[in-house]
């Protein structure tokens, strides 16, 4: 057994937003431990408050109870020091950059050197399968491009710890299972700490080592599941007993959180 | 002969001819009064062509016809040197100069007022107040005295007017970029908060591309205020030069003409401006990839 080194931990976090309605509780008592090497999905229903958790250990909102801890650092000190690269539900590239513009947007902003900014830009794009497009515009790419090239400029400033907020929600079945299984290949290579929101069953018990079941109002979690599948995934293993056992297990803590009433 | 097909040559040729129609009309009604008076007095027997002849012919008609004032436009624009107080050219170069320092001024001023008010939110709650109340002065009624105030103090010549042009023409960039420096996506401006960008270059990278649509819509509008400031800065008295003047004397010796063709100049400038910012708009959307 490796030893594990601790990237997130989260005591007793409490979220609650006010609004015009009145107080909100977003999150409550959430308790979470991610070690490095992790691949955390949280999975839950709308408004179960995954993406905010997310948005919490990205010091993107401030937790109104409790402790979060990444690296051992206070959210905020994590973010100034890049600690995480961001992937969002959308792809979020800008629309008046070329794809080689976006990739090198972080490394302009961190100070990187041009020829680095270069070779760095060319290897990420290798790595999602995108050589080639360094010049096209965002518009010129379908929807699943796009997000790879997002996923891509996350991992130009090459961080520890990703962070993705439903990066395939938008895709279709089919191009999201090339992602899926493209994304796996990926993490298996370069062991990166991942937390990935998501609300497909398949996509979470594919992807993770840990899925994180949270049900909503107040956002909690409901089950840890460590998944009992081996580390090297293929989309096929989806027919497997052990797979659909795992996939019933999320779905009864689902249901345990009232997700389906 | 495929731009013909393409642009909107026939809609314009169209819209022209037809204004060409009514404004011959108008102007044998508009200037039958006169006429039938003279007849009267002068015993002159009259029927109704020779009233539409002479009525597209007068010297100081109320309305002149539109072939007299391109007449009046041919001779004033080509008929003298330049550099002849009798020409337009040099009229009309006066006023584009003093548009262009003003429309430059008010630039200047108008984006880096939207720059502090989108950063400095004291800016935001004290400042957009007075740039609103300061459009409430009517500072076409005042120009006169704001150009001798000016002129007290010492400011004269160009300057004085590029000053009123750059007070209207600010107010319209201030606005529209207060409005584009905020319109980034939330998910863009988190993104540059995971990279802990600095608010300069969230500005440069972000907010300030962002914002080029709203700064060419307000410089179209801009651009075309700032040229009736500068009009308006040359009609006090002492003016001698520029389409403002042209139009104040114009309108002491009732040389209507003189005025129509001063004004058809003052259009003719300011669609040149705007389709220069168009052609500007084009051309950087282009670099910034936008699909055509």
């Amino acid at each position: 057994m490796k030893e594990s080194v601790r990237v997130v931990e989260a005591r007793k976090v409490d979220l609650v937003f006010q609004t015009s309605d009145g107080p909100v509780h977003a999150l409550s008592e959430i308790d979470l431990e991610i070690n490095k090497g992790d691949f955390i999905s949280l999975i839950g229903p709308s408004g179960c408050g995954k993406t905010t958790l997310l948005r919490l250990i990205a010091d993107l909102e401030k937790p109104t109870g409790g402790d979060i801890q990444v690296n051992e650092m206070t959210p905020e000190e994590a973010r100034l020091q890049r600690a995480y690269g961001y992937v969002f539900q959308a792809p979020a590239l800008y629309p008046w950059r070329t794809v080689e513009g976006n990739l090198k947007l972080p490394l302009e902003i961190m100070g990187i050197d041009k020829t680095e900014q270069a070779r760095r830009s060319k290897e990420v794009l290798e790595m999602v399968d995108l050589s080639g497009f360094e010049k096209k515009f965002p518009w010129q790419l379908s929807g699943g491009m796009q997000q790879r090239v997002s996923i891509a400029r996350a991992l130009t400033f090459n961080p520890d710890l990703m962070l993705m907020d439903e990066p395939f929600g938008a895709l279709d079945e089919i191009v999201r299972d090339q992602l899926n299984e493209h994304f796996h290949r990926l993490w298996e290579e370069t062991h990166k700490t991942v937390v990935f929101v998501t609300h497909s069953i398949p996509e979470a018990a594919y992807l993770s080592t840990k899925i994180v079941v949270m049900s909503p109002r107040p956002g909690k979690i409901i089950d840890i599941i460590e998944s009992t599948l081996p580390e090297k995934r293929t989309l096929d293993m989806r027919d497997t007993p052990e797979f659909l056992a795992l996939s019933h297990r999320i779905r009864e803590g689902l249901r345990a959180g009232h997700s389906y009433d | 002969m495929n731009w013909l097909r393409t642009s909107s040559f026939f809609s314009i040729a169209a819209v022209l001819a037809f204004t060409t129609v009514i404004w011959y009309g108008a102007a044998v009604y508009l200037n039958s009064d006169v006429l039938i008076d003279k007849y009267d007095r002068k015993k002159i027997e009259w029927n109704f062509s020779k009233l539409v002849e002479d009525s597209w012919a007068m010297k100081r008609p109320v309305m002149p016809a539109p072939h007299q004032i391109m007449l009046d436009m041919k001779k004033s624009i080509f008929g003298y040197k330049i550099s002849s107080k009798r020409s337009l050219v040099y009229h009309g170069w006066v006023t584009i100069s003093s548009t262009l320092v003003g429309f430059a001024m008010g630039a200047v001023l108008g984006i880096l007022l939207a720059v502090g008010i989108v950063h400095v939110s004291t800016l935001n709650k004290s400042v957009l107040p007075w740039i609103i109340a300061s459009q409430t002065i009517p500072i076409l009624a005042i120009a006169p005295m704001v150009i001798v105030v000016l002129g007290a103090i010492g400011v004269t010549g160009l300057l004085p007017k590029a000053i009123i042009s750059a007070y209207l023409c600010f107010f319209p960039i201030a606005i529209g970029m207060v409005k584009g420096l905020r319109s980034p996506d939330p998910m863009h401006l988190d993104l540059m908060k995971t990279y802990n960008a600095s608010k300069s270059q969230t500005f440069y990278k972000l907010r300030w591309p962002t914002s080029t649509p709203f700064l060419f819509a307000s410089f179209k509008v801009s651009i075309a205020i700032s040229l009736v400031g500068a009009i308006v800065g040359e009609l006090p008295a002492g003016a001698r030069a520029g389409l403002g003047a042209r139009l104040l004397t114009g309108s002491y010796y009732g040389q209507t003409v003189q005025i129509w063709s001063a004004l058809f100049v003052a259009s003719i400038i300011a669609g040149s401006f705007v389709y220069l910012m168009t052609v500007m708009e084009n051309r950087v959307q282009k670099r910034m990839g936008v699909q055509a």
